[in-house]
């Protein structure tokens, strides 16, 4: 993992300073609530419904075991002992006093942590693969790379003031589980035909009002040259992106303004005018960061544990959760552990000050001491041995973070809605507890298979419910709350927008709703056939007619 | 509005014109963009150093025919939020211009060191806040990431310090 340096340290304390001398302000009434807006929004600070909620960012979704019990330490001593993991693999304290803030900010920066453009017109937390250094498919571990952008776009002076939020995701695998065609910026790692590393380069993907699938710009962008060309990305957007409309300010706007052929022909011009020499730094810069990034001390292991099969063979629960919330690792002898955080009838994402102790006291133990936090809002043990995965599971059980549902129809996306958000039009966690409650049987959702239920509660998208198999959207029909459904959307390397199914459901029936969904799938499923592959196949009509078929 | 360089407040001897205003006969003057396309002829006899008021609309790329002439160029910030002038100020130190480079409008201390870092080495400021404020402002940051941007002596560019064997970028004379 990366270690802050002398100057990461001294960058991340004069900026928790001036913050805390910005808030100072703000209590004595120096400030306005107005003018110390845009300076807590750049920290990371919102004000929502209830109190002030603190965003702090995970970069590219690892932490430490240290960092994760420090997090459940805030947790307790300042907020309502929990914390809600976001779609953007970062953290929220929803229970936070202003005079708390600058206290915060400095335990943070005690384990190397900053809230640093979690929010704001500027580039935000950079999120990419969850199984990152560990997955099996992986070209290339996509980490220091996402560090690298971390600190080249922090408080980057010339686009600080963008037209609006902007938003980088990098897979290193053919498998894409870091969503990068719908981010403002996907990077792709992959080799060209001399096998040379290099990226893809997608720009103008994004969900909120208006969903796309990002264009592809370049094919092939070598390595080292990533950052100046993300540096010409920058200048095109922050020059000519709209700021007329705050709805069409995104880079996905302009890119289809005026069409992917002239946006290249802009990057690419103003690409060809920087100098040459930026790289040889930046290249060196990248390898001091991959150093800390290098393989774990793994053991040579076997394929096979008997220790494994046998518990697997001895504990029908066991081997429940097993089948789903196990992924291959990279090393023999060694899984991905995916830790719900998806509990029959809880809420997404959410986890309290015990559990992330537990999850740290896991990490130290079992996993070389990293946790994960997925864009999914689940944790992930990355390198455990097969021989300890019998232990870990019954840690998780106790902790009651080992629900048997990872990427099932229970592993739902939400929002915090209208039951935290300032902006939200409808509540989305009674909602998503309602579906999960609906399908408790884990049997049953195992057999149902891989599904993606994703719910937003406003337009906005944070639940990304445009690339959700189903997809759900609250919104406000003079003022009663009710909820689209779309089908179809995926966030995968073959990634879709969902389609509106039809009119919307209120609150109470869309678990209803969702379930009718399901069983027509399940009817004209093909052995074998996932839902998004039915659907893609079917078409909307069946689910159509089952959900609005008078009687 | 007090004119503010890296060193505090002094007096702003420049004289601005509007589009109908008369030339002067002599004396350093600052002219619309608009102005200087159509008068440019007149505005080179000029007894006295030139400056233009470049709008947020136009590629810098339009002024590489005047630039020998200019000594000074303000760009303007129609709200804090609006980012455009940061790029366009890094985009004229790029293509060579040295002479003076002025943020206007909505210019706040929060932002006055992201300002210098791209460039720019005066500010059109409110007078709210007394010269100290803006002083402090400008430095509250004592370190960057990145390379390549106008800082006084002191200040740190964190990859060109871990990688002092690596090639230099090339030297930018320090605004102010």
């Amino acid at each position: 993992m990366y270690r802050y340096d002398e100057f990461d340290h001294q960058f991340v304390r004069e900026r928790t300073s001036q913050f805390a001398d910005q808030a100072q302000r703000r209590l004595s009434g120096e400030l306005t609530e107005d003018e110390f807006r845009p300076l807590r929004l750049m920290n990371g600070l919102y004000l929502q419904l209830h109190a002030y909620m603190l965003r702090i960012a995970i970069p590219y979704g690892t932490l430490s075991a240290r960092q994760m019990r420090q997090l459940a330490m805030i947790a307790r001593k300042w907020d309502k002992n929990y914390g809600h993991f976001t779609t953007r693999q970062n953290i929220q304290f929803n229970w936070i006093k202003l005079e708390d803030t600058a206290a915060i900010l400095a335990a943070l920066a005690d384990v190397e942590m900053h809230a640093i453009q979690t929010s704001g017109n500027c580039i935000r937390n950079v999120t990419t693969d969850h199984w990152a250094g560990a997955a099996a498919d992986e070209i290339a571990d996509p980490r220091p790379v996402g560090e690298l952008l971390r600190q080249w776009s922090s408080l980057h002076p010339e686009f600080s003031f963008l037209p609006r939020k902007f938003k980088i995701a990098v897979t290193g695998a053919p498998n894409d589980r870091a969503a990068v065609k719908v981010h403002d910026i996907g990077l792709r790692m992959h080799h060209d035909e001399n096998g040379a590393r290099g990226w893809e380069v997608m720009v103008g993907g994004g969900q909120g009002r208006t969903p796309v699938i990002a264009v592809t710009v370049r094919d092939f962008l070598p390595e080292n040259e990533l950052l100046a060309y993300l540096e010409a990305i920058m200048r095109v957007y922050n020059l000519y992106g709209r700021r007329d409309n705050k709805y069409k300010a995104r880079i996905k706007i302009l890119v289809h303004e005026i069409g992917p052929d002239k946006f290249r022909q802009e990057v690419e011009a103003e690409y060809a005018k920087r100098p040459k020499q930026e790289t040889e730094v930046e290249e060196k810069e990248l390898a001091r960061i991959a150093a800390y990034f290098a393989s774990p001390a793994f053991e040579k292991l076997s394929r096979w544990s008997a220790r494994f099969e046998e518990a697997r063979t001895g504990n029908k629960d066991f081997a429940q959760w097993v089948r789903t919330n196990i992924a291959a690792h990279r090393v023999d002898g060694y899984a991905i552990v995916n830790i719900s955080l998806k509990p029959v009838g809880g809420i997404p994402g959410d986890a309290s000050a015990e559990q992330m102790d537990v999850a740290a006291d896991l990490a130290e133990k079992y996993s070389f001491g990293e946790v994960r936090v997925s864009h999914a809002q689940n944790l992930v043990l990355p390198h455990v041995k097969r021989d300890d995965l019998f232990a870990v599971w019954q840690a998780l059980v106790a902790a009651e973070m080992a629900t048997a549902n990872y990427g099932l129809a229970g592993d739902i996306i939400a929002c915090p809605g209208l039951d935290y958000c300032a902006l939200a039009t409808a509540r989305a966690i009674p909602v998503s507890q309602s579906i999960s409650r609906k399908f408790a049987d884990i049997d049953w959702q195992q057999d149902i298979g891989p599904l993606k239920i994703n719910i937003s509660g406003c337009i906005n998208a944070c639940g990304h419910h445009h690339v959700g198999h189903i997809g759900i959207l609250g919104l406000d029909k003079k003022g009663e709350e009710y909820y689209q459904i779309t089908l179809g959307g995926s966030s995968s390397e073959e990634a879709s927008i969902g389609s509106i199914l039809g009119p919307g459901f209120a609150g109470p029936d869309v678990a209803d709703a969702i379930e009718k969904i399901v069983n027509t799938y399940m009817g004209l499923r093909q052995p074998g056939e996932e839902f998004l592959s039915a659907y893609r196949r079917v078409g909307p009509q069946p689910f159509k007619e089952a959900l609005y078929a008078t009687a | 509005m007090p004119l503010l360089r890296l060193n505090g407040f002094v007096t702003d001897t420049w004289v601005h014109l509007g589009d109908a205003d008369a030339l002067p006969a002599s004396g350093d003057i600052v002219v619309p963009y608009a102005r200087l396309l159509r008068e440019w002829e007149q505005l080179l006899k000029h007894d006295g150093r030139l400056g233009a008021v470049f709008p947020n609309i136009d590629r810098v790329e339009a002024l590489t025919l005047f630039l020998p002439r200019l000594a000074l160029i303000v760009l303007p910030f129609p709200s804090f939020t609006d980012g455009r002038a940061y790029s366009l100020a890094r985009q004229l130190r790029e293509i060579g211009y040295r002479g003076e480079l002025r943020a206007a409008g909505n210019v706040l201390p929060d932002q006055l060191q992201f300002m210098r870092q791209v460039g720019f080495d005066s500010f059109d400021v409110s007078d709210r806040f007394e010269a100290s404020v803006w002083l402090k402002a400008s430095r509250q940051m004592s370190l960057a990431y990145q390379r390549g941007l106008y800082r006084p002596a002191g200040e740190t560019e964190v990859w060109s310090e871990r990688h002092r064997e690596a090639e230099p970028w090339l030297e930018q004379p320090h605004a102010g």
